[in-house]
């Protein structure tokens, strides 16, 4: 293996768009040398953004280092390009059975199996998968030998994830330890969430007066990493805020710090400049609010 | 340049015109390819394409999911440049690629009315 590393390498700096790339990506990954397969898969998406196994060896690179979040946005991105990309699909699918998605997580091998009806690893992720067993990692060599299963410390044993810790503040019913506390839609159109997705603070209704805070912040974590992504392949700086105009309402997505996300959503009679002095407000509140609870 | 027909290029010029925009391109939203663009050097067009199809499909689920329903435009904000998406009823995203100091009220109509010459 270490030959052909070299032999890879070179091929890889004679021709730096050459697709050689993926094997010696994959090749470092097996070695455990994540963080030199993971430059030599960025490099390789930089040249080749829309091709779908660059996706995926940069999402098994990315799994092996527990990031499954991104490793998701990056199988999400392969399939986007190639719907029925194997590597893909069972990729996702033991994403979806680690978060305890099982439904999910089968759909996503019955599509593998109808493209690749032949490969016995996916009939036999199936299985365990309906049996509530953890399926193969994904990122378990190709066709060498029995799929590698994770170690018993990362093997999702429990078919739920662990309840998220109750946002800050919640022990206080005091007005004051609310974040958006006297703004403006402070219990309906306002969502502050840290890096991971948890909800810090605020509260979505659709206009039904259904709470939908958790499935929208499921979705915004997405959106602030393309956001990120998009902005910095334009060399456009930082982003500083995504507004957007719904047939029924306008969204304004900001982050008041680094790691945080705030989301303000009003109906459309209120104009996208209003709605951004509002987002402003509310994310000099949840600035202020991090600073105490930090 | 890619090569489109008349009306992609019509469309690509309602955009282009306005000052402050650096560039312009019709997306396929379904797999983020470039249908037709009018870019200026150095803007690498099919990475800015994927991405900008990728954010629009997290933006329109995180949108569906807040009850706002599809969107009609959407505007990523950064702080030396921007960009302006206007998603079509036909599945392509008319995408302009912006100065900090452009006029969005006029790109967003520009963005629309090629919209409309897409359908």
């Amino acid at each position: 293996m270490a030959e052909e590393i070299k032999t890879l390498s070179s091929q890889l700096a004679q021709d730096p768009d050459s697709l050689v790339f993926l094997r010696l990506g994959e090749l470092l990954r097996m070695k455990g040398q994540l963080d030199a397969a993971q430059r030599v898969a960025v490099t390789g998406l930089d040249r080749h953004p829309h091709l779908p196994d660059a996706h995926d060896l940069f999402a098994r690179i990315l799994a092996d280092k527990h990031d499954y979040e991104r490793a998701f946005d990056e199988w999400d991105m392969a399939l986007r390009i190639a719907p029925d990309h194997v590597g893909a699909l069972k990729g996702l699918a033991f994403l979806y059975f680690k978060v305890g998605d099982l439904a999910q997580a089968a759909a996503h091998l019955e599509a593998a199996q109808r493209v690749a009806p032949a490969d016995a690893s996916i009939a036999q992720a199936l299985a365990m998968a309906r049996g509530g067993e953890s399926p193969p990692s994904p990122t378990a060599p190709e066709g060498e030998g029995e799929p590698v299963a994770l170690p018993a410390s990362d093997a999702p044993t429990e078919r739920a994830p662990p309840p998220p810790p109750p946002p800050p503040g919640a022990a206080q019913p005091l007005e004051e330890a609310r974040v958006f506390a006297g703004l403006e839609g402070a219990q309906e159109g306002l969502l502050l969430l840290d890096a991971a997705g948890r909800v810090l603070g605020g509260a979505l209704k659709d206009p039904g007066g259904k709470d939908v805070t958790d499935a929208v912040a499921a979705y915004l974590a997405g959106v602030s990493q393309e956001a990120g992504r998009t902005a910095k392949l334009l060399a456009l700086g930082p982003w500083t805020g995504v507004a957007a105009e719904g047939n029924g309402g306008h969204v304004h997505l900001t982050a008041p710090t680094g790691d945080a996300l705030l989301l303000v959503v009003r109906d459309r009679a209120v104009p996208m400049g209003r709605l951004a002095i509002i987002a402003q407000r509310a994310a000099v509140a949840a600035r202020r609010w991090l600073e105490k609870h930090a | 340049m890619t090569t489109a027909p008349a009306n992609y290029t019509r469309a690509l010029d309602l955009v282009t015109r306005v000052r402050g925009v650096r560039g312009a391109m019709l997306v396929s939203a379904d797999d983020g390819i470039i249908v037709a663009e009018q870019l200026m050097e150095g803007i690498k067009g099919p990475a800015v394409a994927a991405l900008a199809a990728s954010l629009a499909t997290r933006l329109r689920r995180a949108m569906e999911a807040a009850g706002v329903g599809a969107s009609l435009f959407w505007h990523l904000q950064a702080e030396q440049g921007a960009l302006l998406v206007v998603p079509t009823a036909g599945g392509t995203l008319v995408v302009a690629v912006a100065e900090p100091d452009v006029n969005v009220g006029l790109v967003r109509l520009e963005l629309l009315r090629a919209g409309e010459v897409v359908g």
